[in-house]
């Protein structure tokens, strides 16, 4: 059945429209955007009145933890948690078991995700086979599998010829290398934010210069390959500076961070807070003004949120030994409109990064209603206040520091290919 | 007054009025340590656990005897002979000790913030923090203040040097946050290497030499230096050369004031951080420390288990 989308406010920053218009979506695809359409007999209408229609979100960094962690989260419990966060893509990392290094694991995410899931999954092999730093991954191979990139998450590659080869030969056939740039070293087992917390809590440090030594390393890898580098979930002040220096000598470095990066401080962890612990850690009050800076001025090319889901007996323990990581799709789209109502970004930009920006950091053909594409749509209502509890939390996990707290703004219906895949209009 | 608190995990919590509470009832039951017969019937019918998650002597020993000088049923266990080694969460095991309606769970971890971790899941329990990674040894800086303060009278206006692996030594924080909250001036010294950030901020002052930290001091507490752990090479060259730099020894010892005392938690390491000239030397009190942590610590294990109320 075809669908008209009626007097929404549509917000598409790759056409730049921002309009009350009409949206008709014909055989799963974009046909028109424009005022006052007339709903044919054979069309459904969704009243959008005082509702956002964008262009579906897209993530660029989610661990569906599908296969081998499948109680901890799996394409379809994932990729639902996406859609009720207003995703209708998101790029998943390898860090699964076995690892996303093979053609076979990389089509069964794409058909898993096609045949049951409730978003389009878009892989992102390992750099290294198992993630273990040592060989390269068939990145051809890989590509044609359906592939979008190359990262060995979570870990970095410490080895910098490994890291040089991995992205010369990548950039021949024009793929990203995605850098968890993270100095195992000087981290040093650290489990926060090194500080004067740290000192108190009596918990290792990982000091800022671990992320950022990585990151300039890294880009000066890109900078002598030519390759494209993305640097994943930025925390650190050093890092927005050393990213905004590079893009400005051509360097061909894109960059995310994760919602929890610019809300939060290492002040979440006060208590032992199992939630709040996360690779890299929240750091502190200026790092989070630098990556709002990052955001506004455009240094920063998307938000991702590092969907990290871990089942509460990975979390449940003493602070030191718990797993890092936290949820985020189903409160990504609420913390980026904090941005909006704190005045750092418009609603056009915050939509931008969370959607059309976000895909071209990657290539990932999505993020825009451009005529003739799959007809991804998400309508958000950002008036609409509501809870984060374990009850509303779609994702298999709800390791989340969210948890109780209120949010405003919602994905109240998402569709792929012009189908619903989540609704609550 | 009353006792407030249902655990002690931290001294940073600690209001002037408690510590002064804990003192005064810990100098209370220091004489009966001194008696022939050593036993009251204070706490008899309670139960007391000492969980153990490291290894330690002096510690568990004065813990099990402050409860049984008081008539508590005190139980051991430590990790090596318990569930713990079959893979039991530290929630399984301490909701097991509360079923058997253990009064309180005395407990020692190498992760900071178990005991934390535990207060906030047991319902009627009450939890003593004996040391939990590097954050904090409460019971050690009590029985360090009553030291203090039987030697100095007061611990107000008081200059403390601590000196030694600051980093990783939870007996700093402790005695940091008391002793601040006391009114007395805090140094806390060492290699650079084990000076972790942020100490000026928790309201210490910080020297990398000692001998700086040591002049007109009232108290020089040593600390325990462990080059044999994980990663130690890269912090000191070597003990050779910590004695050399860092060591309290007759010489830098004489920067004190003349009547200055000398502290360490213990165990010792004679010949690394501390000469034995100074640490059997007459202005040690570190048995005085030893003899005064039973007390503290029946002090703190009947204001927690005893009804809390003391004049």
């Amino acid at each position: 059945m075809n669908t008209i989308i009626k007097n929404g406010r549509v917000i598409d920053p790759s056409q730049n429209i921002d309009a009350i218009l009409d949206v008709r979506i014909a055989s799963g695809r974009i046909a028109q955007i424009d005022k006052d359409l007339e709903a044919g007999a054979d069309e459904q209408v969704i009243d959008a009145t005082g509702l956002v229609v964008t262009p579906g979100l897209v993530d660029i960094h989610v661990h569906l933890r599908d296969p081998g962690y499948e109680y901890k989260e799996d394409i379809v419990s994932g990729t639902k948690a996406a859609a009720a966060g207003g995703f209708t893509s998101v790029a998943c990392m390898p860090n699964t078991n076995p690892s996303n290094d093979n053609k076979a694991i990389t089509r069964y995410m794409i058909q898993k995700a096609q045949l049951e899931g409730f978003a389009n999954v878009f892989p992102i092999c390992s750099i290294t086979k198992g993630q273990k730093g040592d060989s390269l991954v068939e990145m051809g191979d890989l590509k044609l599998a359906g592939c979008i990139g190359f990262s060995d998450d979570g870990l970095n590659v410490e080895d910098g010829a490994m890291l040089r080869h991995a992205m010369e030969y990548a950039h021949g056939f024009d793929m990203p290398i995605i850098a968890h740039s993270e100095d195992e070293s000087i981290k040093d087992g650290g489990v926060m934010n090194e500080g004067a917390l740290s000192t108190e809590l009596g918990l290792s440090g990982n000091p800022w210069v671990a992320e950022a030594a990585s990151v300039a390393r890294d880009i000066m890898l890109a900078e002598l390959t030519g390759a494209h580098l993305h640097v994943c979930h930025i925390s650190t002040s050093r890092s927005v500076e050393l990213i905004r220096a590079a893009k400005q000598r051509g360097v061909r470095v894109t960059c995310e961070v994760t919602p929890h990066h610019f809300t939060l401080t290492e002040e979440a962890v006060r208590g032992y807070a199992v939630n709040a612990k996360v690779g890299p850690p929240l750091r502190t009050a200026a790092d989070v003004a630098a990556l709002r800076e990052g955001l506004r001025d455009g240094t920063i090319d998307a938000i991702a949120t590092d969907h990290a889901p871990h089942h509460i007996d990975d979390k449940n323990m003493e602070f030191s030994y718990a797993a890092y990581g936290m949820i985020g799709l189903e409160t990504a789209l609420p913390l980026a409109l904090r941005l909006v109502d704190e005045g750092i970004l418009s609603l056009a930009e915050v939509v931008a990064l969370l959607s059309y920006k976000a895909a071209k950091a990657l290539k990932i053909p999505r993020g825009t209603l451009a005529i003739g594409v799959a007809a991804d749509v998400a309508i958000l209502d950002i008036e609409r206040v509501w809870e984060v509890t374990r009850q509303s939390i779609k994702s298999r996990s709800y390791n989340t520091p969210f948890e109780n707290q209120s949010m405003k703004g919602k994905a109240v219906m998402t569709l792929r290919d012009g189908n619903v895949m989540h609704t609550e209009v | 007054m009353v006792f407030e608190h249902k655990h002690i995990i931290s001294t940073k919590v600690l209001s002037r009025a408690d510590i002064e509470l804990i003192l005064t009832t810990a100098q209370s039951f220091k004489e009966i340590n001194q008696r022939d017969i050593k036993k009251v019937p204070t706490l008899r019918g309670k139960t007391i656990i000492n969980l153990f998650y490291e290894n330690s002597t002096r510690t568990r020993t004065s813990f099990e005897l402050a409860g049984k000088r008081m008539s508590a049923d005190t139980i051991n266990i430590s990790a090596a002979s318990s569930s713990v080694t079959k893979g039991e969460t530290l929630e399984d095991t301490a909701k097991n000790i509360e079923a058997m309606d253990a009064d309180v769970i005395v407990m020692r971890h190498p992760a900071s913030g178990a005991p934390d971790y535990l207060a906030q899941r047991l319902s009627r329990c009450s939890v003593i923090n004996a040391g939990d990674g590097a954050h904090e040894h409460p019971s050690q800086a009590l029985l360090d203040l009553m030291t203090i303060k039987e030697h100095k009278g007061t611990l107000e206006g008081l200059t403390v040097a601590i000196i030694g692996d600051i980093a990783r030594s939870r007996v700093a924080r402790s005695d940091l946050y008391a002793l601040k909250t006391m009114g007395a001036t805090v140094r806390l010294a060492g290699p650079a290497t084990m000076l972790p950030p942020g100490l000026d901020q928790l309201g210490a002052e910080v020297y990398s030499d000692i001998n700086a930290a040591i002049k007109d001091a009232d108290v020089v507490m040593m600390l325990r230096i462990q080059l044999e752990r994980e990663g130690g090479s890269k912090l000191l060259p070597t003990k050779r050369e910590y004695a050399q730099f860092f060591a309290l020894n007759p010489e830098n010892m004489k920067l004190a004031k003349p009547d200055a005392i000398v502290m360490h938690p213990g165990p010792l390491n004679r010949g690394v951080e501390i000469s034995s000239y100074v640490a059997d030397g007459k202005q040690n009190v570190i048995l005085e420390q030893v003899e005064n942590g039973v007390a503290v610590r029946m002090a703190l294990l009947y204001l927690l288990a005893g009804g809390g109320a003391s004049e």
